[in-house]
């Protein structure tokens, strides 16, 4: 039998009383569980992993008297899918996590964004919804939740945006400064964390942060949710304590011929073999929110290349410069350099306008689509140039 | 307001500066003198950010930051020409080329692009990148009579995006699409011709590139002038005057209407004439009609009487109201606009007079207005028997033809208006300011109501003037001759917009009774006419104020202060009209209007 390198967990979709988290928060200062929360360390489970405990101080510290909670399901990231399984299995405890929020906030008022795509959950999720206010009523938190459907625009996870589409204009990122916190949907102080976050919030809520916190790394607390797919005999949905390097996690979930993981979705990073034991996955290495594609020597790294620039080329908004036409350079650049109409310099040139576009573009879409690019290309040049 | 007393120190290049909070990297910068290019920025619009050619860096930052949206902090430290600056910087101008048909040669703006700027700053010369333009389809719509709309010209900074909802409220020109199809669009994309769009043009003043142009029409002013059977007469709209001088290397508030008469007639214009005196002449019509407006729903008891009488020289303003309140098309003034009543009389009065035929009359008009091009082209403005007026160019266009005719403008001496339709009053030069109209109209209405002159130091009727975006006064008539003696003691109230977006405003208050006015004015533009569409670029809120004092000191100059007194308008009711609102007048010099689609 192969050794177990990696520790599988059950929090997330372990089933908790709600009742008794809500006797727990409602018995506590609201920043008691901000700082419980941040003494966790518990970053956003979205891939950029700002501190969760941070983010609601910072609003609970707006002056405003409304303020907003939002639950990111918009879970657009290609190969992720587990925040889809996390609002079938357990949708009381994200909405439990959401009164959390509200309640060190100081939020009447919630939205879930739900993908357009999920559709099919909403009848579900209402049920939910509906015992929840039940719930909230019974401990007395003046708290609603409503849901909005997405319509399948990937930029509209980007929080900004995503405010924008519930406000009814067209999800296109805000300028930063402001943020959220301070001033986020309708123009109010607000907490937007996605679906996992908000589970875990309970889970830290139910067992305290230092049981949260014996679990992961010193960067990377606690446990994560992973979308398994590509070439693996196991995709699927794993809790998985966080930590582990690539290669540990190839060992339990490769077909034996993996030659590289792109760890992350398409605004991840690809990380090679060569890679796998010094790379962690993790906020100290490779970051993710879930998605974890892996590919073996089948694969042409110049098709997922291709097909993850086509996907950006479509999916910015276009609203700034560098990522609207940046990611159609690349996509072009790359197929005249397949076709041999640019020389393979060419592909040097495009590295620098990745480069320019993590440095130059309004948001994480255009930021983050050089990682993918540049990691891939640096790691598979010969497959993208013949 | 909040107080806002907190100032923020900061470097930018290593030199410090404070300035209050909340002032942007951009201005900071500007204050030590470090211009940073900017394209989707503009001093009318909000804040956009997303050309991102004004990224600085900010030591200690991860990554660039747009300095037209980020606003100072403490201690900050900005670099705005580093290394990192200028590659992405450059590499910024080369994306948004490569996605701009280049073809500045044969290019409208050739010479007056902002984008083309930059690229020749930056030696933007033979880049890298691949053209995206040529593999890709556009569309150029030139279905309006207006503007021009080339796609391909394009660089999405949404600058006329913002204008057309920000500034005029309109909402014709939208985003449309994501990522690599994204483009500026209209409902359902439909030509320009065939949508919400006012014409104003307000979008064409603040597009960086030859994206959205004006219709021209040059050649075929040439080729009329140089036609020797036609006899070419031209009218000058008021705000012209004002704007001119900035398209021919002037300062902005420069008055060069003596010099621009002079140009005219080196052109070769077989007549020069002047939209102002048929500015006058609106005042006598449009006058006449409030107080007969007035007259019938105060003492008649006229309930199909519409009140508040809306004025009806701004042609934008106009299909505004057609596609936006359709509901008050009566209360609008049947009064055609200035140019219009100018062609109906060019090819009667004028032709009459001048013993020519009619049918070799060639009728041009310069304005300061994309909309007029439109007005021109209505199905209705043809009551002379012909197209009463045949071309419309904007004050740009005719700069354009002083330049092509290689007229010395600036060395230019002055010379004066032919008559007849030569002369004007100060009345109908206010016209192209904001709140003009309702002065002058006053300055006469209240003149034939009680026989004595409006109750203001110098006839500057101030109440009405400025810049506010919505503003109401009153005049209280006192003193009423026996036949308008049921307007004694009467407070005459009016209200004066400008901008579509403080047209809606303003109707909106009309509609829900919280504005209760007699009379309203409203311009399309901001600013008015001398803010027009048609007018030089660049403009802004500074540009407009010296444009608007130019036109307040040229009434200030003139002989004739009031519209009835203009001696050619007194001759052209003797000799041809009869009386305001007459039978001929009727015919000639009023018009109806038509509902439109909201979209």
């Amino acid at each position: 039998m192969k050794q177990q390198y990696i520790k599988r967990v059950e929090l997330i979709f372990e089933k908790v009383d709600c009742r008794e988290i809500m006797g727990t928060i409602m018995g506590m200062d609201p920043d008691a569980i901000c700082q419980e929360v941040l003494d966790s360390d518990l970053k956003g489970r979205g891939g950029a992993g700002f501190p969760t405990g941070m983010k609601w101080r910072f609003a609970a510290q707006e002056k405003d008297p409304v303020k907003y909670i939002v639950c990111n399901a918009d879970e657009g990231e290609p190969g992720t899918f587990k925040d889809r399984q996390i609002l079938d299995e357990v949708p009381g405890k994200v909405l439990c996590g959401m009164a959390i929020a509200a309640r060190a906030v100081g939020a009447k008022n919630g939205y879930i964004y739900l993908r357009g795509e999920y559709k099919f959950l909403i009848p579900e999720l209402e049920s939910a919804i509906d015992e929840f206010h039940r719930l909230a009523d019974e401990f007395n938190l003046d708290f609603r939740v409503q849901i909005r459907l997405g319509s399948g625009a990937y930029i509209c996870g980007e929080e900004s945006a995503l405010f924008e589409s519930i406000e009814g204009k067209r999800g296109e990122p805000r300028n930063k400064p402001p943020y959220p916190t301070s001033s986020g949907l309708f123009n109010k102080p607000t907490a937007i964390n996605d679906v996992e976050t908000l589970v875990h919030a309970v889970m830290i809520m139910k067992y305290g942060a230092e049981r949260f916190k014996e679990l992961g790394t010193k960067d990377s607390r606690g446990s994560k949710v992973f979308s398994v797919s590509g070439d693996t005999p196991k995709a699927g949905i794993y809790e998985l304590e966080l930590g582990m390097s690539v290669h540990e996690f190839v060992e339990e979930f490769g077909d034996g011929d993996t030659k590289a993981v792109q760890v992350g979705g398409a605004a991840g990073f690809c990380v090679p073999r060569k890679k796998f034991e010094e790379t962690i996955i993790g906020f100290e290495g490779v970051p993710t929110g879930g998605s974890m594609k892996l590919f073996n020597s089948t694969r042409s790294m110049y098709n997922v290349l291709h097909k993850y620039l086509d996907f950006f080329a479509e999916e910015s908004c276009g609203q700034c410069t560098p990522c609207r036409v940046g990611c159609q350079q690349l996509l072009k650049g790359v197929e005249a350099v397949k076709r041999g109409d640019k020389n393979f310099r060419y592909l040097d040139e495009l590295v620098k306008l990745a480069r320019t576009m993590k440095m130059a573009s309004k948001c994480g879409l255009g930021q983050s689509v050089g990682n993918a690019f540049g990691s891939i290309v640096e790691n598979f040049r010969e497959e993208i140039i013949y | 307001m909040k107080e806002n007393n907190n100032m923020i120190s900061l470097s930018v290049n290593g030199l410090l500066v404070k300035v209050p909070e909340g002032t942007t990297i951009l201005e900071a910068a500007k204050q030590l003198n470090f211009r940073i290019p900017t394209l989707c920025n503009h001093d009318d619009l909000c804040v956009a950010g997303n050309c991102r050619v004004c990224v600085v860096e900010q030591l200690g930052g991860k990554s660039l930051v747009a300095a037209c949206a980020t606003p100072v902090s403490e201690g900050m430290q900005i670099l705005t020409n580093s290394l990192k600056v200028r590659a992405a910087r450059k590499h910024v101008i080369e994306l948004l080329l490569s996605e701009h048909r280049a073809d500045c040669t044969k290019c409208y703006k050739n010479g007056k692009c902002e984008l083309q700027d930059l690229a020749n700053e930056f030696c933007v010369g033979d880049h890298i990148l691949l053209d995206l333009v040529e593999q890709r389809e556009y569309t150029i719509d030139m279905f309006s009579p207006s503007i021009q709309k080339d796609d391909s010209k394009c660089i999405r900074c949404q600058r006329c995006v913002r204008t057309c909802e920000q500034l005029q409220g309109v909402n014709a020109l939208t985003v449309a699409y994501k990522g690599n199809k994204q483009k500026i669009s209209t409902f359902e994309e439909l030509s320009m011709a065939e949508v919400i769009c006012t014409n104003c043009g307000q979008c064409v003043n603040r597009c960086p590139t030859g994206a959205l142009v004006e219709r021209h029409y040059l050649d075929e002013v040439w080729d009329a002038i140089l036609d020797p059977e036609k006899h070419v007469v031209v009218q000058t709209a008021p705000a012209v005057r004002v704007g001119l001088g900035e398209e021919l290397g002037l300062d902005s508030g420069n008055r060069v209407t003596g010099k621009m008469v002079a140009a005219l007639k080196r052109l070769g214009f077989d007549s020069v004439l002047d939209t102002d005196f048929t500015a006058d002449l609106t005042i006598m019509e449009e006058g006449t009609e409030l107080l007969t407006r007035l007259k019938k729903a105060l003492v008649e008891k006229d309930t199909s009487v519409r009140l508040p009488m809306t004025t009806s020289c701004s042609p934008g303003w106009i299909k505004f109201i057609e596609h936006t309140f359709p509901e008050y098309l009566n209360n609008v003034s049947t009064c055609k606009s200035p140019q219009q009543m100018f062609g109906a009389l060019a090819k009667t009065y004028y032709a009459q007079v001048r013993n020519l035929d009619p049918k070799n009359v060639v009728s041009v008009s310069i304005m300061p207005c994309t909309a007029k091009k439109y007005e021109a082209n209505r199905p209705e403005m043809r009551s002379s028997g012909y197209k009463d007026v045949d071309i419309v160019l904007t004050t740009r266009e005719l700069a354009r033809m002083i330049k092509q005719a290689g007229v010395d403008f600036n060395k230019l001496k002055e010379d004066h208006y032919d008559s007849i339709m030569g002369i004007s009053s100060g009345a109908g030069v206010i016209f192209g300011a904001t709140g003009g109209v309702m002065e002058a109209a006053l300055r006469t209405a209240y003149e034939i109501v009680t026989g004595k002159e409006v109750p203001f130091q110098d006839l500057n009727i101030m109440p009405v003037r400025g810049m506010e975006g919505v503003r109401l006064a009153s005049v209280r008539i006192e003193g009423c001759k026996e036949e308008w003696s049921f307007l004694e003691g009467v407070e005459l109230k009016c209200a004066v917009a400008h901008g579509l977006v403080n047209a809606r405003k303003l109707m909106n208050g009309v509609k829900s009774g919280e504005i209760d006015v007699h009379f309203i004015e409203i311009m399309a533009c901001p600013g008015g006419c001398l803010g027009g569409g048609g007018q030089p670029i660049p403009t802004n809120d500074e540009i407009r104020r010296r444009r608007a004092e130019a036109i307040y000191e040229e009434d200030m100059s003139l002989e004739y202060r009031k519209s009835h007194e203009n001696p050619e308008i007194i001759t052209l009711y003797r000799d041809f009209l009869g009386e305001p609102l007459g039978h001929r007048s009727h015919e000639l010099l009023h018009t109806h209007y038509t509902e439109r689609e909201r979209y």
